[in-house]
């Protein structure tokens, strides 16, 4: 398997607060690694850095053998990274079908002339824009497509909202995803649904996918990997099993005293408890 | 693959990052702002040069006339930091820029104007000048401290968790209204402030320089509310409120501090500062109109951004820096360069020392004073 | 506020017990009238009382200072008896204790009126203040002299206020009759000046004596007759204009489009005929309006659209028209001066209008760049206030002596041709001809505009404008983007700068000042931002009926008073309707067919349908979505 990201003692200090230290990480093609970690681990922070929107002050960090640093954030989605983010932040006030087909900007290139003098080029550009769209749109079922097009963004419900997001990055025509939380703020049900299609991602769309999530049903069933971070540091990696059951893991999520007395205690109830502090 | 606890780095060796120099650069903007910076740097220093030769072949300005341009450049630099203080506190509380602060400055300088004109009409204000002054002050404090607590309570609050640039468009609006309400009220003549007795305006040394006395008095009142500021700021227990509020609204609120007053209590205090400078304003220049207020809020503002925005000790600075290099500045660098006419380019000089700051240094000179959230 | 209304009449039946006449919230009342009595005499200081008091409106009882004066108690009485309903709430009866609250207010507002006629009476201010003056002291007392003034200031505010509250009591319908009367009569006197230039275009010039009075203003008799058909006519049409527009929206996709085809013909046809029959001075008012017709749609495109707030706009015109000025007109100083340029230009002739337009436009384009490139990175507020700086830079620029040997200084440039066509020549000397130039150009600039915002380019200047640092991560390139918007925004006024020079015959630094900006801000702002249509209503109504900078409008004796309405307008604007008067169309349109959606759903949902089922049944929304939509929707929107 080819390194699609790989990340090299990158480090990220917020005023002498280090969010970030040391911490080496990658992703093969075709994997889906999830980021766990007790609130505060850096993993927002983590995301933030790939995408460029925090630059490290000691590190590298790789995409398909090429350096991202001093890139911005746009140029490093156009090289194929695409995100989305905890707290779901959609164009509001632009339809559903404008939130999806503005994300294929660094796809596409006509400006002002192809508009302007509506050219054979233009025509077809916008046209294969909105197809695409609705292809990804139609990822989701009936949820964002038909009457749904038109209607901006605000109308839309939390769940949906979080499909949105993630059709968004689908559109940039990304390699790799990162999925913020892609679950948070859902029922049973619609995590279940989201879960399944976190997996044809992978398979129908060829996707790789690093994605952060405090549900640990969903990071069992869709993940490769998992790496757990606790203040900036990789404290883990490995299969679904082997870090649930790691105390270095369970004493970050309960704290020292916890681990020892429970013994045994799993990591799903712990991150539950993790969650409950969120 | 057993679950390693990577503990230490395994890797090579730590790359460490410098930001990149625009020679790395292939982004043409980070080179367009570079030719610019370059050029601005250039000019300055090949009229600076210019002028360093002429004065040392004795063609340029006398030393005498230098030193002067260099005093009205203080005591016009005074002013501009007063006002300064309004715009930083509010943006240091608020985070929002009152474009409007000229307006409150022009009404505190038109009811100086009133008043002064009245009691010099009674004969107070040549009979007894200190008393006639200091209710000028007082007046001129109360009705500019008055326009900037109605402007908040009306415009203002109702606007406070919409997005940034709302506020800032209805203070625009706000100021349009203010400027052409007192051309409704008093007309559009500039109106003239009487003149000052002759045994406070004439010349006196100072400190081995020959001083009007105007300026010193608008350099010893600028002085004295300064230090009033400072007191007030650093040493009151509002003054604590006011920089916890201005950290986090929020945290504030919670600690017990209402922060609905504290914020009216900024407005306040830079509306008051405002109407000092316009009474030493009306003072110094004698004219003032509805118009008074435009230009000088923008230099304020100007001077506010070369100190950093919410330091008001920078705000100061920054008003002196700016009234003496647009004093100066035409004489020192545009006339050696063989442009005539300098002193029409006064303003150009200021605004472009305003767009010099914010692409060399956006922070300001000494550092932005910012609220959490203002930083994001 | 219509259902409430009915509600009310259909409650009073069989009404629980209508309030009684004194529950009214006394000192918001007496807050309000305090608020409306300063507003009088602040309106009657800043000399708009007085100098509005020519223009008469109705003759001989209505005069235009008297309509805004005694419109501020009809106003106040209506707010203070005004009362929120709650959501979901009974909204509360309205009675009695409606016209109490608003007479309390107008008899408030009354009062300190009443002090203020003393003290006008009593004091001679008119030195520091030149509208303290006996004229308004007449005015403010209907001529009756002090004493009985104050009594009649008193009983008008009562009644006035009055009257106010009342229009809450009236019956949905009658009120809307009533109300429509009312515009219409004020219409057809503010509009006299069009409405007697038509009248006299077509030959009806009879027709025009008959409704005005000579010396101005709309006589009584027909403005009742006006007021009744304009009655009649709602009546007899109630209702028809919905009718037809669900009919509208009901057509096919095809054939929708084939209407609104029909329709855009018939405006095209309509604004190439019209001029014809009408006078100079309307036609000078239209191109007027065209021209900030064009600054404003192309302001909208970077404040509206891009969510850059650029308060030098005036720049990018001043450069348009210097430009053009700079290229046409033979007497431009630097030909005449010996300076580099006449050495290097000299050879180069006095080109026409059409041939300087793409060098002019090249320009603004340029000057676009070298101002948008520094600022585009700055924040928000910071980026407005550097391009005041830029735009007060640079007519400072074009008033210096420096320059005055190429831009003519305060002098500026004079003499510049029309616009040759070969055949004729477009100036200033006449109008209609102006007119159709600008409105070819507004036709380009609007679709310029409409055509940019629904393709790619557009939809980033969206994205940016919602949240910047999203789009950056969606992969939009914000600096060239926003640089985009900047220059189209540049261009498009350079086109009405280059129409301006040619219009007015010269320029002047001082036409360039920052109020131009403003008044183009408050256009955009009002119409609604990025919002093509609305934007150009705001433009025909507030130059149109205001006047711009410097030039006139339809109601002339604005001209002092005009800015000073231009900025209560803006605060107005953005503490009441920040998203304009006009809504946008499109949007609206997302939300009604949203609810028609819903509707069809509701019904189709059969009992024993669980939710999930329906869900997944097809593309009917789940019920958590309704109610996502419409909690978010009501606290978005």
């Amino acid at each position: 398997m080819t390194r699609l990201l790989e990340i090299e003692n990158v480090s990220i200090t917020f005023g002498g607060l280090k969010a970030i230290d040391d911490l080496n990480f990658h992703v093969d093609e075709g994997e889906i690694v999830s980021v766990i970690g007790p609130n505060g681990a850096g993993k927002t922070t983590f995301f933030n850095t790939i995408t460029g929107l925090v630059t490290p002050q000691i590190g590298d960090i790789k995409f398909e053998g090429q350096s991202l640093i001093g890139l911005d954030p746009n140029e490093i989605t156009a090289r194929g990274l695409a995100r989305t983010f905890q707290n779901v932040r959609l164009f509001p006030q632009m339809t559903i079908l404008e939130n999806v087909m503005v994300a294929q900007h660094c796809r596409t290139n006509q400006r002002v002339i192809g508009p302007l003098f509506r050219t054979a080029a233009w025509k077809k550009e916008e046209a294969e824009i909105r197809e695409r769209a609705e292809k990804v749109l139609g990822f989701f079922g009936h949820r964002l497509v038909g009457y749904r097009l038109e209607q901006p963004a605000f109308v839309l419900s939390y769940a949906n909202r979080r499909r949105l997001e993630i059709a968004r990055a689908m559109a940039t025509q990304p390699k790799l995803l990162l999925l913020d939380e892609p679950v948070a703020g859902m029922n049973p049900k619609e995590s279940e649904e989201l879960t399944h299609l976190i997996g044809r991602l992978r398979s129908e769309w060829g996707f790789s996918i690093v994605m952060i999530e405090h549900d640990m049903g969903v990071v069992r069933d869709v993940s490769d990997r998992v790496v757990v971070l606790d203040h900036g540091v990789t404290i883990a990696q490995g299969s679904y099993e082997e870090v649930s059951t790691n105390p270095t893991v369970i004493e970050a999520y309960l704290g020292k005293a916890a681990a020892e007395s429970e013994g045994g205690g799993s990591l799903d109830s712990a991150a539950h408890s993790g969650e409950g502090a969120h | 693959m057993a679950a390693t606890t990577s503990a230490k780095p395994t890797g090579p060796t730590p790359v460490k990052n410098k930001k990149k120099s625009v020679f790395q650069t292939n982004n043409w903007v980070d080179i367009f702002l570079t030719v610019v910076r370059l050029v601005a740097i250039g000019i300055i220093g090949l009229g600076f040069t210019l002028f360093v030769i002429q004065q040392a072949t004795g063609e340029g300005l006398s030393s005498e006339a230098l030193r002067n341009l260099i005093v009205a450049g203080i005591a016009q630099g005074a002013m501009y930091g007063l006002i300064a203080l309004g715009y930083s506190m509010v943006y240091g509380v608020l985070g929002f820029i009152n474009f409007a602060h000229g307006e409150v400055f022009m009404s505190g300088a038109i009811a100086g104007w009133i008043v002064s004109d009245t009691l010099f009409k009674n004969g107070l204000w040549e009979s007894n000048f200190i008393v006639s002054l200091l209710i000028v002050l007082t007046v001129s404090v109360f009705v500019s401290t008055a326009a900037t607590i109605l402007m908040e309570r009306i415009a203002y609050r109702p606007l406070r968790e919409s997005p940034r640039l709302i506020p800032l468009i209805t203070s625009i609006g706000v100021s349009f209204f203010m400027q052409n309400a007192v051309l409704g009220l008093i007309g559009p003549s500039s109106k003239n402030f009487p003149a000052l007795p002759e045994w406070l305006s004439k010349k006196r040394g100072f400190l081995g320089i020959e001083l009007e006395g105007t300026k010193l008095l608008v350099l010893f009142v600028a002085f004295v509310s300064m230090a009033g500021l400072w007191f007030f700021v650093e040493r009151t227990k509002t003054g604590k409120a006011m920089r916890a509020v201005a950290e986090d609204k929020e945290i504030a609120a919670l600690m017990g501090i209402n922060v609905d007053r504290i914020i009216i209590t900024t407005f306040a205090v830079g509306g008051a500062m405002a109407g000092v400078a316009g009474v030493l304003w009306g003072l110094l220049f004698r004219g003032v109109s509805f118009l008074t207020g435009f230009l000088p809020g923008i230099k304020a503002f100007t001077a506010a951004v070369i100190g950093g925005v919410g330091n008001l000790g920078g705000s100061m600075a920054g008003g002196l820096i700016l009234g003496v290099a647009e004093s100066v500045g035409p004489l020192l660098i545009l006339e050696p360069l063989g442009i005539p006419g300098v002193s029409q380019l006064k303003d150009v000089v200021a605004f472009s020392v305003l767009v010099l700051v914010l692409l060399f240094k956006p922070s300001g000179l000494f550092g932005e004073r910012l609220s959490a959230e203002d930083r994001a | 506020m219509t259902a409430t209304a009915a509600n009310t009449s259909d409650a009073m039946a069989s009404a629980p017990g209508v309030r009684s006449a004194t529950d009214v919230d006394w000192r918001r009342s007496a807050n309000i009238g305090g608020i409306l009595g300063i507003t009088a005499v602040f309106i009657g200081l800043v000399g708009m009382a007085v100098g509005l008091d020519k223009r008469m409106l109705i003759d001989p009882v209505l005069s235009l200072g008297y309509l805004f004066v005694l419109a501020i108690p009809l106003i106040g009485g209506w707010i203070a008896a005004r009362e929120i309903t709650l959501e979901g709430m009974t909204a509360p009866i309205k009675g009695a204790r409606d016209i109490v609250a608003g007479a309390v207010a107008g008899l408030v507002g009354g009062a300190v009126v009443a002090m203020f006629l003393v003290m006008l009476n009593a004091w001679d201010l008119q030195e520091l203040l030149p509208n303290w003056s006996d004229a308004l002291l007449d005015m403010y007392t209907f001529g009756q002299g002090v004493g009985v003034g104050i009594v009649l200031v008193l009983v008008v505010g009562l009644v006035l206020g009055a009257i106010g509250g009342a229009v809450h009591v009236i019956p949905a319908k009658p009120r809307r009759l009533l109300s429509i009367a009312v515009q219409w009569v004020i219409s057809f006197a503010v509009l006299e000046a069009v409405i007697d230039d038509l009248l006299g275009g077509f030959g009806l010039q009879a027709v025009a004596d008959v409704i005005y009075a000579r010396r101005g203003g709309l006589l009584i008799i027909p403005g009742l007759i006006i007021g009744a058909i304009a009655a009649f006519v709602a009546h007899r049409f109630e209702g028809k204009g919905a009718e037809l527009k669900t009919q509208y929206m009901e057509l096919e996709p095809e054939r929708k489009n084939q209407v609104s085809k029909q329709g855009l013909i018939i405006m095209v046809v309509l604004g190439i005929v019209l001029p014809i029959f009408l006078g100079k001075i309307v036609n000078e008012l239209l191109s007027n309006v065209g021209l900030f017709i064009l600054l404003a749609l192309g302001l909208n495109v970077v404040i509206g659209r891009a969510g850059i707030l650029d308060i030098g706009y005036v720049a990018f015109f001043a450069v348009g028209s210097y430009m053009m000025a700079f290229l046409t007109s033979p007497l431009a100083p630097w030909r005449e001066s010996d300076g580099i340029l006449s050495a290097v230009f000299g050879w180069l002739p006095v080109l026409n209008w059409f041939v300087a337009l793409p060098i002019v436009v090249l320009t603004a384009a340029i000057v676009g760049v070298l101002i948008g490139t520094p600022v585009i990175r700055m924040r928000g507020d910071y980026l407005a206030i550097v391009t005041l700086g830029f735009g007060e830079i640079i007519r400072l620029l074009f008033l210096s002596d420096w320059l005055a040997p190429t831009f003519g200084g305060a002098q500026g440039i004079r003499s510049i041709p029309g616009v040759n066509l070969g055949f004729a020549e477009i100036n200033g000397t006449d109008p209609r001809a102006v007119f159709y130039l600008v409105a070819i150009f507004v036709a380009i600039a609007i679709y310029v505009s409409s055509q940019l915002e629904t393709s790619r380019l557009g939809r980033a200047w969206m994205a940016i404008r919602e949240d910047e640092s999203v789009a950056e991560a969606m992969g939009i390139n914000t600096v060239t983007t926003k640089l985009f918007a900047f220059v189209v925004g540049a261009i498009l006024a350079s086109f009405s700068g280059a129409i301006f020079a040619a219009k007015v015959g010269s320029v002047f630094p001082n036409s360039f000042e920052l109020l131009v900006s403003i008044i183009i801000l408050v256009v955009v702002i009002v119409g609604g931002m990025g919002n093509i249509p609305g934007v150009m209503m705001g433009a025909v109504v507030l130059i149109g009926v205001l006047g711009g900078p410097s030039q006139p409008g339809l109601l002339q004796e604005f001209s002092e008073f005009k800015l000073l309405i231009y900025g209560a307008l803006l605060v107005f604007m953005m503490l009441k309707k920040p998203e304009g008067l006009i809504p946008n169309a499109a949007r609206n349109r997302e939300l009604h067919q949203e609810e028609a959606l819903q509707d069809a759903w509701l019904k189709g949902d059969k009992p024993g349908t669980t939710k999930d089922e329906v869900d997944d049944a097809g593309p009917a929304p789940s019920a958590a979505d309704i109610d996502g939509s419409l909690g978010l929707g009501g606290a978005t929107s």
